[in-house]
């Protein structure tokens, strides 16, 4: 199964690893003529003003709804996470919009509050090594979205149909567990389309 | 729950790849950076070109303009204290700044001696200009480097230089033998467990970012060219004629290094880039890059 990675800024090399380690292959793209040949995207942790603004640039508002809406699947770390939601607390405008909950970037404080910590997921059968740099958190979502992990009560983990996101960096730890996930959803994705 | 630690810290520099850092000297510039795309902002009192034009002491950002920067942008902020300066790095800790450069652009504070960094909850950045230097800053617990370049002279050359003789380094490490590397380690000073590292990968254990002399979109690209992780920008964007223009065209050209007609396109209408110097005409004295070995 392949599998992108936006590859406009950010944690690129460690989730293309992770993907790969889970039995997938994996891409790095930079253009929307890749996304035809894949079977999933990960848009990956960095900043995501930075990653929102260059993806307006280059047409890949539009390219990656479309992608969604065939039913592929999507899975955003922390920034990646950002751009999916359909709110963000204090900005105007959102990013792809795709999935319907709110987020608050940099939920956490500032960089000293970072931290790592042993992180149950539904669905997923040892608890994973989450690594929140300075993470957003998922504030509210409707009922389409499935919440998967929490944090202090705070969601960290969730999914709505072909759209994963986590607020942490699953991709920066030798545990691919949420990518074997994430590869599988591209697998039923695939079969369910034939 | 733990905070600190290598993984958050380094992993940190790892969400900076392929972006651009932008020396600021006010909330206003902050904001112009941010909105340009920059990944995270260095708040400073003076660019490096001006601290070469101004001569004397050169310390640590004005907390009151760090705070500032702080509060109008909502990517990192990162501020420089003087090499070997334990406190201004603990201040700026205090304040909450993301990053610490413990540069070689300030006047060092100490001679000899860098800050110990492994203590510190929040990371920091150094300069390097060999694999020597690299690899002692990372024993002292730094989480992200950077070439030294010559900071403020517009001239990439300096920077170019950094970059490849540590990459060359590197590969010649990866080809050494067992007997040959516990040479190679007291050759360059560094502890035998760091070098076996990159003998093993092939590759530094933190995110390494070019700095000192990017003027141009063009540069920006060749260091990505180089094998950089990411750029840093001092005088470049805000001694040019128009900072706006040039801190996008660095971002654009930063992200698509390899796409030459965009490169072209983004580079017009530029106006004029900061004057540059040429490095034979610097005095040894005002050769940043010496500092702090």
């Amino acid at each position: 199964m392949r599998i992108g990675v936006l590859a406009l800024q950010g944690a690129v090399a460690e989730h293309m690893r992770s993907i790969e380690a889970a039995g997938g292959e994996a891409v790095a793209v930079k253009s929307t003529e890749q996304l035809d040949e894949l079977g999933g995207l990960i848009i990956p942790g960095g900043e995501s003003t930075t990653i929102g603004k260059l993806m307006r640039k280059y047409g890949f508002m539009d390219a990656v709804r479309s992608f969604s809406a065939q039913g592929k699947p999507i899975f955003g770390t922390c920034a990646g996470l950002i751009v999916l939601a359909e709110r963000i607390e204090g900005q105007e405008e959102a990013h792809l919009g795709l999935m319907d909950m709110t987020v608050a970037r940099n939920a956490f404080g500032r960089q000293r509050e970072s931290f790592e910590t042993d992180l149950p997921v539904k669905g997923i059968d040892e608890p994973i090594r989450a690594v929140f740099i300075r993470a957003p958190l998922i504030k509210e979502v409707s009922s389409k979205v499935e919440v998967l992990s929490t944090y202090n009560d705070e969601i960290v983990t969730a999914r709505q149909g072909n759209l994963l996101a986590c607020s942490y960096h699953p991709e920066l730890t030798d545990d691919y567990q949420l990518h074997a996930y994430f590869l599988n959803m591209a697998v039923e994705a695939a079969v369910a389309k034939r | 729950m733990e905070t600190g630690t290598s993984r958050v810290k380094r992993g940190m520099a790892e969400m900076q790849k392929g972006g651009v850092i932008m020396d600021v000297m006010s909330a206003e510039q902050a904001k112009v950076a941010e909105a340009a795309g920059a990944t995270a902002v260095m708040a400073l009192e003076r660019v490096p070109s001006d601290i070469r034009a101004a001569g004397g002491v050169a310390r640590m950002c004005n907390p009151k303009v760090v705070e500032e920067v702080m509060k109008v942008v909502s990517i990192p902020v990162m501020a420089k204290a003087r090499i070997g300066h334990y406190v201004e790095a603990k201040v700026l800790e205090s304040l909450g700044v993301d990053y610490i450069d413990e540069s070689e652009v300030l006047t060092p504070a100490d001679e000899v001696y860098h800050i110990s960094k492994q203590e510190f909850t929040i990371p920091f950045v150094c300069g390097a200009k060999d694999l020597g230097e690299a690899l002692r800053r990372i024993q002292e617990g730094a989480s992200m480097l950077r070439t030294k370049g010559e900071p403020g002279t517009g001239n990439i050359v300096e920077a170019v230089r950094h970059l490849r003789l540590i990459n060359g380094q590197m590969r010649k490490v990866q080809n050494l033998s067992k007997d040959e590397l516990y040479h190679e380690a007291k050759v360059l000073g560094v502890p035998y467990e760091l070098l076996l590292g990159i003998h093993e990968t092939g590759k530094l254990p933190v995110v390494n970012f070019a700095a000192g002399g990017v003027a141009t979109p063009a540069d920006a690209a060749l260091m990505m060219h180089l094998g950089a992780d990411g750029v840093f920008v001092g005088s470049g964007i805000f001694k040019s004629d128009s900072p706006e223009k040039f801190a996008r065209a660095i971002v654009e050209a930063t992200t698509h290094y390899e796409d030459y007609k965009l490169i072209a396109e983004v580079s017009k209408d530029l106006g004029a880039p900061m004057k540059g110097i040429e490095i034979s005409k610097l005095e040894a004295s005002q050769r940043m890059q010496d500092r702090g070995l």
